[in-house]
């Protein structure tokens, strides 16, 4: 066994950055109409001086106009930076429920934690719970208080069915929980028709159409609660060792485990609200990153970020182009990929399962 | 420095424990030893404030309830009895969350102190070699001495055992007791053991009590309390005869005396 060191250094973090963003100009560059690299930068730069020179010096500057650049600037930008911050959203809560329970194939979409988060929000669009002044608001609050509440309910139920919480069992409720909590919201949906978009969007996830305000507010949401994530990182590495050793070593159990119930449920319910289930996406990108950064989510954690960002970036890419022009939905993908890596986990949890 | 007064603790419609009163003085391993169902390991969870309980817990004369989480980490630290592992955390890794309590800031980075105090203990627990190995290839004995490590830099001023060496063959037993015995003579430090193994609980205890259904029968030194008739009073049965039956089966050439491992 390689030994790691506790934290990632600055050029290891530029490293991720830089890949980061490599794949966000190739996944901008590709599409329906490819788009050269250099053109795609010089609409960028054109795109951000002129940015700069309105708000900064208050100058009256054109944007770029024209057939490239509105497709570049308008659709793809925006949609790939969509994609990008939820990937990496959804890849942080990931690893902080492997973590927090101790069980490595924990995810938003294998325990259901995600099909509450799209219950909440179709029973929101359904039933017209808004507030006002704020168009979405109404969503993604009943979102992530579904999100929060469906992680509650699996705990609880974990608990008075198998106290030592095994792998197996949490992966059954949430499985029995995912099929409930999916045919209520088809309830739902049916019901409602007229105003719910179809069920395909919940359950396979799509970020087509997605503006610079879904960006911003997917954003504002990594701050606040990836922020609050990353800074358990500590305590992260204590449940993943075991709760009562956690206890035992002076970590306040039930407020830690509430906080980051909370901000995972914040970040699923956030992202649900906005681009749908994509399932298995916090369950891939941690468990490939384990293999690199080790199990310590002083490392982990901010490999997480990059790494959910670029995953799903391709996820996309390969959901747009693979039966141009026909697009897929992004969960599609994610699935196809994801199912493989669970059974993988699956086995080798169960063949190491002896110590 | 632990003093503890009328301890209750009922699951539902049973009385585990029954208004026990003890207490642990610096410098002393206080061992409880009882049959199982006694309530050795309700007794430490109570300790811990792991389960709910009535009467009164004093940690050098303070109420633990007043304690926060990190605050009473620092008083006591805990050896479990087993330790199920999930993700490869090296050994090093897991030691050094002993020192979680003395900085459980958002942003502590580790100073000197905590480098130095996990050193230490992965040197005397005979891990330093072994520190960058994944707890996932430990054999039982290395985890325990790892998750010894542990607490030993957390660097408690008491130490509760349970059932620390039950799985463990008889060489990782000696040198996890050797260990604590050692760790103990240090001035400020004691240590209460839930064990059920009797030969090792006179051998290093310094004290000896003895639970039966929830409540203390005799607690003191360990001639006055392991006598045979509280033995056979709470085991029912004949605990001298049998010892000594499988010990005179120990006649080897030598003629040494083991004490450990039964």
């Amino acid at each position: 066994m390689k030994s790691h060191r506790e934290r990632f250094s600055a050029p290891e973090y530029l490293f991720f950055a830089a890949l980061t963003v490599a794949v966000l100009c190739l996944c901008v560059c590709i599409g329906s109409v490819n788009i050269p690299l250099g053109e795609t930068l010089s609409v960028f730069w054109d795109a951000l001086s002129s940015f700069v020179q309105k708000f900064l010096f208050h100058k009256p500057a054109d944007f770029p106009e024209g057939t490239v650049s509105s497709i570049l600037l308008t659709v793809r930008l925006p949609r790939v930076l969509c994609v990008a911050l939820s990937g990496a959203a959804l890849s942080l809560a990931g690893a902080a429920m492997q973590g927090l329970l101790k069980n490595p194939l924990a995810d938003g979409s294998t325990l259901g934690v995600s099909s509450g988060a799209a219950l909440g929000a179709v029973i929101a669009i359904a039933f017209g719970i808004t507030f006002p002044s704020l168009p979405f608001a109404g969503t993604m609050v009943m979102a992530v208080i579904f999100a929060f509440l469906s992680l509650l309910i699996l705990l609880a139920l974990a608990e008075k069915l198998d106290r030592s919480l095994s792998t197996g069992t949490i992966i059954l409720i949430g499985v029995i929980y995912s099929m409930f909590v999916s045919s209520l919201m088809s309830i739902v949906i049916t019901f409602a028709q007229d105003r719910v978009r179809h069920i395909t969007f919940w359950t396979m996830g799509s970020l087509q159409g997605r503006g610079y305000a879904d960006a911003a507010v997917l954003l504002g949401a990594l701050v606040l609660f990836g922020g609050i994530i990353l800074f358990h990182a500590r305590e992260l590495n204590a449940f993943a060792v075991g709760e009562e050793n956690a206890r035992h070593i002076g970590v306040n159990v039930r407020r830690v485990k509430l906080t980051l119930l909370i901000a995972v449920s914040g970040l699923i319910g956030i992202c649900v609200s906005i681009g749908g289930v994509i399932g298995f996406v916090g369950l891939v990108t941690p468990h490939m990153l384990r293999m690199l950064t080790g199990p310590n989510h002083r490392r982990l954690l901010p490999a997480s970020l990059f790494g959910g960002a670029c995953f799903l970036m391709l996820a996309d890419l390969v959901a747009r182009i693979l039966l141009n022009p026909r697009e897929l939905n992004i969960g599609i993908v994610t699935s196809l990929a994801g199912a493989v890596v669970f059974v993988f986990i699956f086995y080798r949890t169960r063949r190491g399962s002896g110590c | 420095m632990l003093n503890v007064k009328d301890l209750s603790v009922r699951l539902g419609q049973k009385q585990i424990l029954d208004s026990l009163s003890f207490s642990v003085r610096e410098g002393h391993w206080l061992m409880v030893v009882g049959p199982n169902g006694a309530g050795k390991s309700t007794l430490i969870n109570a300790v811990t404030r792991n389960v709910a309980y009535t009467g009164t817990v004093l940690f050098e004369g303070e109420d633990i309830r007043r304690k926060k989480p990190a605050e009473l980490a620092r008083c006591m630290g805990v050896l479990a009895q087993t330790h199920e592992t999930a993700y490869s955390f090296s050994v090093e890794e897991v030691a050094r969350l002993g020192r979680y309590a003395h900085s459980p800031g958002f942003l502590s980075r580790g100073g000197e102190g905590d480098r130095a105090a996990v050193e230490d203990a992965l040197t005397v627990t005979g891990m330093w070699n072994r520190r960058n190995r994944s707890i996932l290839t430990l054999s039982g004995g290395e985890l325990q001495r790892t998750f010894l490590a542990q607490v030993f830099a957390q660097d408690p001023k008491l130490l509760l055992l349970d059932e620390p060496t039950n799985h463990l063959d008889p060489a990782y037993q000696k040198q996890v007791f050797d260990l604590i015995a050692d760790w103990v003579k240090k001035p400020g430090r004691a240590v209460l053991s839930v064990i059920h193994d009797l030969s090792l609980a006179r051998a290093y205890g310094t004290e000896v009590m003895l639970l039966d259904r929830g409540k203390i029968l005799a607690g003191g030194d360990a001639e006055e309390v392991l006598t045979p008739e509280n033995l056979e009073r709470v085991y029912g049965m004949n605990v001298y005869g049998w010892m000594r039956e499988m010990l005179s089966l120990w006649k080897d050439p030598e003629e040494t005396g083991t004490g450990d491992g039964v």
